[in-house]
């Protein structure tokens, strides 16, 4: 039922040829903003594992987004670590982090954990923000090394970049679409229906929920890294403030949250309008690009509430 | 004791603040039985449930699994050992299918996938709801829902099923299927505890535990328990009995 037939397969090639191919005939711009929209799709991936299917409604994602940005930039800038393993130990310390403020709130119903997840974010920023020896409120400067691979850096060309996020992309989808398919997957979704549900099914809630808020933490962190390794300088407030959580929030949600790809097509859409209505419209200082912004976010949830994917697959079924 | 009792409650209370849903009850359970607990609104029953399967803290007693004391253990440590739990107002999981539904039981006790759907479609051959497999869990009727839970339960492979009010609010003739499919439940070998709707208690109890105010004030066959006085008090008040004599 959920497994992949060979038309989908094809699907899935074409869009990945696409992918592959389209930032070679992009201008540098077009490739930042595709880059941006993967990053975003990842961090939508993250929030979908928690969010759309264990029920888990986080809007403080942006701390496990700094805190990986924050680990593989100080491990690089004092220990001379690679970005590549700091990417790994910022994923295990966010996922660690997860845990310990995740177990505590275990019990806690929809409302008041993401009330929790925002104060928890909060949190983390205000500690950044004073931590003298993360440099506070002036962030880090990642420093300039010749460009290669291995020190996840880059200087001619914004290629590279785009190949390693279609890359964590790709992982994070699998990771996810393993997830879904698995007996965790049918957990998560029973946790989600309700907390008495899954304990009558034999569900372990506590010890699932924090599988899916570590799973969550540990993609979001890697995408942070990416992003410190991709603008080289980060302060709290452009990796761990809360419109970075809630567009996560909204990637997923108006993607369609609960569906594997569904927040890889509410990236396309969102991160795309917002940087080229701000682009064209920004700069006039009318703020007629967050209005932009704000109604289609408005008419998506109106209309739409599945999300944008949820409403493609149901019109392809209609279709069949 | 002999090796064939199952469940083995002793003397368990249950105070919320100031109010005793359950004062020392003791009951026990033999394998393959069919047990009914019954009792006017209001008499512990679901809070009795709740205690031996781990949903509330029992304040005093102890609840024996196989001679194994599960008192206050975790509900899904209490699952894992074989006791399966419905619940009054019926619990399916709304986004997923039927299927779906009997597979998230199943990997309670399978891993892989293809194991689990196999299991969850014998199941549902058995309780009758194949044909609906692909339905939308919410789709369904009240009957059929009842049935996709005692499925879901049934996926399990429960040692003993307890079901609470299973039978309430269906139709004479769903009824009567719903009470097939515990005969046939039971048949295979897995013992049932039932409370509250007295047709179905008559027709399929072994015995029945009757529960007034938190206590255990009668067990017997059916047939005692109904000729008995105490329980026509329990149920009809004062009055009833007054008149009666």
């Amino acid at each position: 039922m959920r497994s992949i037939t060979g038309k989908q397969m094809a699907a899935g090639g074409a869009v990945l040829a696409l992918f592959i191919l389209l930032p070679l005939v992009s201008s540098p711009f077009g490739q930042h903003v595709m880059i941006l929209t993967f990053l975003f799709a990842i961090c939508g991936v993250a929030w979908n594992v928690m969010g759309g299917y264990a029920g888990m409604f986080s809007f403080g994602q942006a701390a496990f987004f700094g805190i990986g940005a924050y680990t593989s930039s100080f491990l690089l800038l004092t220990f001379q670590v690679s970005p590549w393993i700091g990417l790994v130990a910022g994923g295990f310390i966010s996922s660690l982090l997860a845990a310990a403020i995740g177990y505590p709130c275990s019990n806690l119903p929809g409302h008041y954990f993401a009330i929790a997840s925002i104060a928890f974010a909060e949190i983390v920023r205000i500690v950044f923000t004073n931590w003298q020896m993360v440099g506070a409120a002036e962030g880090l400067t990642i420093p300039m090394l010749k460009e290669s691979l291995a020190h996840f850096m880059f200087h001619s060309s914004k290629l590279p970049y785009y190949y390693i996020v279609l890359g964590f992309l790709l992982l994070a989808v699998a990771v996810c679409y393993w997830v879904s398919t698995s007996k965790m997957g049918y957990y998560f979704r029973a946790i989600k229906e309700s907390h008495e549900i899954a304990q009558v099914l034999g569900v372990d809630v506590v010890r699932y929920r924090l599988y899916a808020i570590m799973i969550s933490a540990f993609l979001t962190s890697m995408a942070g890294t990416f992003y410190a390794q991709y603008i080289l300088y980060i302060d709290p407030d452009s990796v761990m403030i809360l419109p970075i959580s809630v567009q996560i929030v909204l990637v997923a949600m108006l993607g369609g949250a609960g569906t594997v790809l569904g927040p890889v097509v509410g990236s396309a859409v969102l991160v795309p309008l917002s940087e080229y209505s701000r682009a064209w419209l920004g700069y006039k200082g009318t703020g007629m690009d967050m209005i932009i912004y704000g109604t289609l976010i408005t008419l998506i949830s109106m209309y739409r509430p599945e999300g944008v994917w949820g409403a493609i697959t149901n019109l392809m079924r209609r279709g069949k | 004791m002999s090796d064939s009792l199952l469940l083995d409650v002793q003397g368990v209370s249950k105070y919320f603040g100031g109010l005793q849903a359950n004062e020392d009850v003791s009951f026990q359970v033999k394998k393959g039985e069919i047990v009914s607990i019954i009792g006017p609104n209001g008499a512990g029953k679901s809070t009795l449930f709740s205690c031996v399967t781990g949903f509330h803290r029992v304040d005093k007693g102890r609840v024996l699994f196989k001679g194994q004391d599960i008192t206050n253990r975790k509900p899904h440590a209490i699952v894992r050992l074989g006791i399966v739990r419905t619940f009054q107002i019926v619990q399916v999981i709304s986004d997923m299918t039927v299927l779906e539904n009997v597979m998230t039981g199943g990997f309670l006790r399978r891993t892989r996938v293809e194991d689990v759907r196999r299991k969850a479609e014998e199941v549902l051959a058995f309780s009758g709801l194949i044909e609906k497999r692909s339905y939308n869990a919410l789709e369904l009727t009240i009957a059929d829902k009842k049935r996709l839970e005692v499925s879901m339960a049934l996926a399990m492979e429960p040692e003993l099923l307890m079901l609470d009010e299973s039978m309430a609010g269906l139709t004479p003739v769903e009824l009567r299927r719903i009470i097939e499919l515990i005969r046939k439940v039971r048949a295979t070998a897995v013992t049932v505890v039932v409370e509250h709707v007295m047709e179905a208690v008559m027709e399929l109890s072994d015995r029945v535990i009757v529960l007034n105010s938190g206590r255990k004030i009668v067990e017997g066959t059916p047939k005692e328990v109904v000729a008995n006085p105490e329980v026509k008090r329990a149920y009809l008040g004062e009055r009833y009995n007054a008149v009666g004599q």
